[in-house]
């Protein structure tokens, strides 16, 4: 397992380089003088905008500056300064906390709802409650975060702290520790709520339709048994390659959810750091998602050996 | 974009049409025309018809619904601002005074155009390279793969985001939108037909073709794209809706849809800092928005029902 991981490691390298050049060329082109920015409207000593270009690598073309940074992060550790010269590392560190707080709420949300809504319409199947929870995925898919965010800041936030009282689900930062988080977590979850719903029920179908099933309950299991340990451990494998694919999106797409209720990630960060020009965030938070990405894919492909014995890496 | 794990290759077994006339009843029924009486007695399918039928003359002649033409300044009035529904302005007035009725109506257009537009780049770009990497193999695959492996990695909100702000000042108005979107969704469209050509392409027809000496591009065009064109299709379909989902989140953001121009997003963004005590103005757009992509989403969820009769 060990070579494994290794070679799946190196297989990442060219994918991890590509992503952050990709995003780095892009940023490169980000139109705007940042040293020039970072004066306002006074007049800069060409000396100082001199020195200060050249210590940023301003002046070198695109590669050359691409080669500076990414062998700073992955020799050094060292992630750049802005151009206020707070090194990224300590801007970062608590943002990414909050941000990946908030993705972890949304996984659990996720999980658990995903999966019990869609054992429950797989064990019904065809019938009401069965057709009923597949409307609701269709209208959890189609009502954009931008809309559920606000809709329920208004209705949980608003209305119902009016109707009891005190205040239950906070509607923007996250002064309130985990409650805080629990509204927006479910904004952000939405959509993928839907999706492992019906994945669930689709594979779960397909589980109980095979021979050992049939056989488990020949045996004269009890149902709870046939289908905890036969049924939605074999049906588990997509769940969980699903899961580990969408952390990285939930942490991706948060800078939604993050706007609507305030809440200080990176998501904010890197739409603030786009509207600043200060590239080395941007690249910066960019990167870490795509660690994210590719680190949660792997440990997803190291669990399907713990789901499905029968899995073996060479 | 759709990360839609039902939405996997579809198997398809078209029988080639009979040549000559046949008698009526023993004409063999092809997959779309089975699909497609099949679709007709959903309600979901009609339903969804009727919504985008709706959008379409709504995208083209806004002036059908309304008499207000929401781009003429003197029809906002600030000391309105807010203000509920009354007769004339049935959705009530926006932080401007404008009428938001006539806003939300006008704001279909830019939804649909980039939807619209931003599928088809996808569905063709994706779709080619797909067929072309899928029937070659070789070293196409290879790096054509690569390269999706890369988007793939990208959160693709924060790659849009970027791209929109970095090329805002091109001055390419609503195109930038549809422009960022593509370039970060044809890995998707890829990756679909790629695995729907592979899936065909060592079945006995096209083995046949070739050896009655077909050339590359009548296998790829005249046997493949036809039998592996159908998820892609569903998929497409699907991430229509996506994508008018993701304009509004990015004119939201700002760096989408630029005012003077209407976008739901844009509409939302504006409503927002005075949304608890006046929420109309936001919550209109955003019911427009919804059932737009509602739309699309359902239509795409019947014609993947209707082609994948495995998954009922």
């Amino acid at each position: 397992m060990g070579r494994y991981v290794i070679r799946r490691l190196i297989q990442a390298i060219p994918v991890l380089l590509g992503a952050t050049l990709f995003i780095f060329a892009i940023v490169f082109a980000l139109p705007g003088d940042p040293i020039a920015a970072l004066a306002g409207e006074k007049r800069q000593d060409p000396n100082i905008v001199m020195i200060m270009r050249d210590q940023y690598h301003l002046n070198d073309p695109l590669l050359l500056q691409y080669w500076y940074y990414i062998s700073g992060i992955f020799l050094r550790g060292d992630f750049g300064k802005t151009f206020a010269g707070v090194p990224i590392t300590q801007l970062m560190a608590g943002k990414f906390q909050v941000t990946l707080n908030l993705a972890l709420v949304a996984l659990v949300m996720e999980a658990v709802i995903g999966v019990l809504l869609g054992l429950w319409a797989a064990l019904r199947r065809g019938q009401a409650i069965d057709t009923m929870i597949l409307a609701a995925t269709l209208l959890l898919i189609s009502v954009p975060p931008l809309v559920t965010g606000f809709v329920l800041q208004l209705w949980l936030g608003v209305w119902l702290k009016q109707a009891v009282g005190t205040e239950i689900f906070p509607i923007a930062g996250i002064s309130a520790g985990l409650r805080s988080y629990l509204l927006p977590g479910f904004v952000l979850a939405g959509t993928s709520i839907a999706y492992l719903t019906r994945l669930t029920r689709t594979s779960l179908v397909e589980t109980l339709r095979s021979d050992y099933i049939r056989t488990a309950t020949a045996k004269g299991l009890s149902r709870r048994r046939v289908i905890g340990r036969h049924g939605l451990r074999n049906a588990l494998i997509p769940l969980v390659t699903f899961l580990g694919a969408d952390l990285g999106s939930l942490m991706g797409g948060a800078v939604i959810t993050e706007t609507i209720f305030n809440i200080p990630g990176i998501g904010l960060q890197i739409y603030q750091g786009v509207y600043l020009r200060e590239q080395p965030i941007v690249v910066g938070i960019v990167t870490i998602l795509v660690l994210v990405y590719i680190v949660a894919n792997l440990v997803v492909d190291l669990l399907y050996a713990v789901l499905d014995p029968r899995i073996r890496y060479e | 974009m759709s990360n839609d794990p039902q939405a996997g290759p579809v198997q398809t077994v078209t029988a080639p049409s009979p040549p000559g006339k046949l008698k009526k009843e023993a004409k063999p029924a092809s997959l779309w025309g089975d699909a497609f009486y099949d679709l007709r007695r959903r309600p979901m399918f009609i339903l969804s018809v009727v919504l985008i039928a709706i959008l379409l003359v709504m995208s083209f002649w806004p002036s059908l619904f309304t008499s207000v033409n929401p781009f003429d300044a003197k029809t906002c009035e600030l000391a309105t601002a807010r203000q509920g529904p009354s007769a004339g302005h049935i959705f009530g007035r926006d932080s401007l005074g404008c009428d938001v009725y006539a806003r939300a109506i006008f704001g279909a257009r830019n939804s649909i155009v980039i939807g619209v537009s931003t599928t088809i780049i996808t569905a063709v770009v994706g779709g080619l390279l797909g067929l072309v990497a899928g029937a070659r193999g070789g070293a196409i695959d290879t790096i054509s793969s690569r390269i999706t492996e890369v988007f793939f990695a990208i959160p693709w909100i924060l790659g849009a985001l970027l791209i929109t702000a970095t090329f805002r000042s091109a001055n390419l108005g609503i195109w930038i939108v549809v422009i960022a979107l593509a370039v970060l969704a044809w890995p998707m469209t890829f990756r679909i037909m790629r695995a729907a050509v592979i899936t065909a392409r060592n079945q006995d027809f096209v083995v046949a073709a070739r050896a009655l000496g077909a050339s590359q591009s009548r296998v790829m065009f005249r046997h493949l794209l036809p039998n592996a064109i159908a998820p892609v299709i569903v998929v497409s379909t699907i991430n229509l809706g996506v994508f008018i989902s993701a304009e509004a989140a990015l004119s939201f953001l700002g760096v989408g849809v630029q005012s003077p121009d209407i976008s739901w997003g844009l509409m939302i963004a504006d409503a927002r800092n005075r949304f608890l005590e006046a929420p109309l103005p936001l919550v209109f757009p955003a019911v427009f928005l919804s059932i737009t992509v509602l739309a699309f989403i359902m239509l795409g969820d019947a014609v993947r029902d209707a082609l994948d009769p495995k998954l009922r």
